[in-house]
């Protein structure tokens, strides 16, 4: 029976020839991962079970990167918890401050996820290393609890919607612009329960971390996973990371999918998300148009905190300064960004503009510290959603957008086009 | 089972960091979380809950994050069941693993209104709000997930589990 690509790499961790779409199956776990905030509620969840041990030390991953670091005297609780919790039930990868990056960015950087794989992590935005040929998804404490104990989880066999990816993409128009423009064509509820999965020559011209980010939020249309294949920049991607030996998986050239959309990448313009849905895109044109002031901007996250978002980030400050009063806040999302945005002169770059420069943290994205907002204030963010509140207060508001836009509008203090600067 | 009380009514893409604003996530409590939950779009909704009520919403209700935090909140305020006319994957995972009953009926979640008086029957789906004599159908869950709900949630079934196999 002809499937897709993640539907295979299901099949494979469940022992089963083929599955289909709507089927209830259990799979085998390359890896279960949690940070501070979910996994603090984890350990009760996996004590409950009387386990005095995790199914595979090598394979759970720990990472204190949410509220850390860390931001008041509950979170230092929670990330005790966790660091207890890793020292005793003697958790190989265990990232804590001085070490720890977000963990989306850390987790491929660190080679821990390999092509073909099949994981699962307490944080939704698990579905990032589809990017790599893997099969990923978030899920909550309890399943994490679960996996952790038994390395494995159930699924229900997604079905999936295809995006045939053509062209390449215009100066200063990245992943984020690409994928804000499938969340603004679909909705936040297009792609439910479902695969995304993308495909077409299109893909070639991709950069990993623009892939990264476009899986990312696959979630943000409600997909259950976002996936790529595997081509000549993955392997090269995943061999610079680990020699961890991987299986690469291919959709059948017959396989179903519920909807197929064609992409001319050519033709996707620089987008911004308003608030209050990833799915409230508009172009940049309209969005200047509208000519919204704003108080801050932050550059960063799991979405956006990658070398090649610090790159162009620093390739249009430099030689600029940030707009009086606009608040930019410059997040690497590892260690190994941080430093080789010292060792390119980006650092450097950032500050004389003015902008504030972070050690790795998700902390403003979702509204957890260094970038809370005020009433009324707006935000252009490079994160992945714009809820109500999720940066601050609830009358605040937060404007989704890519490095280019965001630093751009960090210059002029509005939305603003970075190829007009 | 059944259960019945009255209805609290959002619309669609309800999302976690309004079910549980994530800057209350440095506890992880029930009972610390449920005096902020639905702080954001419903500022007196914690004071007015009470025991047995029910939330009634539209599309892709729990979308967002995967903290559990969110149907834990729900759950400790009293909420008896969550009737949507669909649900964010990662929350409708987490509101079985923990136990907090949850519907998919699209007539009942847009024909119930405010402050209406609803019993739920979980073993037929059976949806009845009182205050208009109306009924409604939710499809039953697969067995698959009859089970974990019939065992207390993922934990009790993965205990259990343990304890046949002697695999602790």
């Amino acid at each position: 029976m002809s499937m897709t690509m993640t539907q295979k790499i299901l099949a494979a961790h469940a022992s089963l020839e083929s599955v289909k779409a709507g089927q209830l199956i259990k799979c085998r776990l390359d890896a279960v991962m949690g940070n501070d905030i979910t996994t603090a509620v984890a350990i009760d969840e996996l004590k409950k079970t009387g386990a005095d041990k995790v199914f595979d030390t090598d394979k759970v991953y720990v990472v204190l990167d949410h509220f850390t670091p860390n931001k008041d005297v509950k979170a230092a609780e929670q990330c005790k918890k966790c660091r207890n919790f890793a020292s005793d039930y003697n958790i190989k990868n265990f990232f804590d401050v001085g070490e720890v990056g977000i963990e989306h960015a850390l987790i491929p950087e660190k080679g821990l996820v390999v092509p073909g794989d099949a994981m699962i992590g307490a944080d939704s935005h698990t579905c990032t290393y589809g990017a790599l040929g893997a099969f990923s998804t978030g899920i909550g404490s309890t399943d994490m609890a679960v996996g952790m104990v038994t390395g494995e989880a159930w699924f229900k066999v997604p079905s999936a919607i295809k995006f045939t990816l053509t062209g390449t993409l215009p100066p200063f128009v990245s992943g984020k612009d690409v994928i804000l423009h499938i969340i603004g064509m679909i909705g936040v509820s297009g792609a439910l329960y479902k695969s995304m999965e993308f495909c077409g020559d299109g893909v070639a011209s991709l950069s990993m971390d623009d892939r990264f980010t476009i899986a990312n939020m696959a979630i943000e249309a409600g997909a259950k996973n976002g996936i790529f294949p595997v081509d000549e920049k993955t392997v090269e991607y995943v061999r610079s990371r680990t020699d961890k030996p991987f299986k690469v998986y291919e959709a059948d050239e017959d396989a179903e999918y519920d909807e197929e959309y064609n992409i001319d990448l050519s033709s996707v313009k620089p987008t911004v998300a308003f608030p209050h849905l990833p799915e409230n895109a508009k172009t940049i044109d309209e969005a200047m148009d509208l000519n919204i002031a704003i108080d801050q901007v932050v550059i960063g996250s799991c979405t956006n905190g990658r070398i090649s978002d610090m790159r162009i980030a620093a390739e249009i400050l430099k030689g600029r300064k940030v707009k009086k009063g606009v608040r930019t806040i410059i997040i690497p999302a590892t260690q190994e960004i941080f430093l080789e945005c010292m060792e390119k002169g980006y650092t450097k770059i950032f500050i004389e503009a003015g902008a504030a420069f972070s050690t790795p943290t998700c902390g403003p994205c979702l509204g957890g510290h260094m970038g809370i907002l005020a009433e009324g204030e707006r935000c252009v963010s490079t994160t992945n959603r714009n809820f109500v509140g999720r940066m601050g207060h609830v009358k605040s508001e937060v404007y989704l957008a890519s490095p280019a836009v965001a630093a751009a509008s960090a210059v002029m203090g509005t939305l603003y086009d970075p190829s007009k600067l | 089972m059944k259960v019945q009380g009255f209805v609290h009514k959002y619309g669609n893409n309800v999302d976690t960091d309004v079910i549980i604003p994530a800057r209350y996530l440095n506890v992880s409590g029930g009972d610390e979380l449920k005096v902020h939950c639905m702080e954001d779009i419903d500022p007196q909704f914690a004071s007015n809950v009470k025991q047995g009520d029910m939330i009634v919403a539209g599309d892709n209700f729990g979308c967002g994050s995967s903290r559990e935090h969110a149907p834990l909140a729900i759950k400790c305020s009293g909420i008896s069941c969550v009737i949507a006319k669909s649900f964010a994957r990662i929350f409708y995972r987490n509101a079985i693993n923990i136990g907090l009953p949850i519907m998919e009926c699209e007539e009942a979640a847009d024909a119930i209104n405010k402050g209406d008086e609803v019993s739920i029957d979980f073993d037929s789906g059976k949806i009845t709000n009182l205050s208009t004599g109306k009924e409604y159908f939710s499809q039953p869950f697969p067995p698959f997930i009859q089970d974990i709900i019939a065992n207390g949630g993922l934990i009790s079934q993965t205990k259990k589990e343990m304890d046949n196999n002697g695999k602790i």
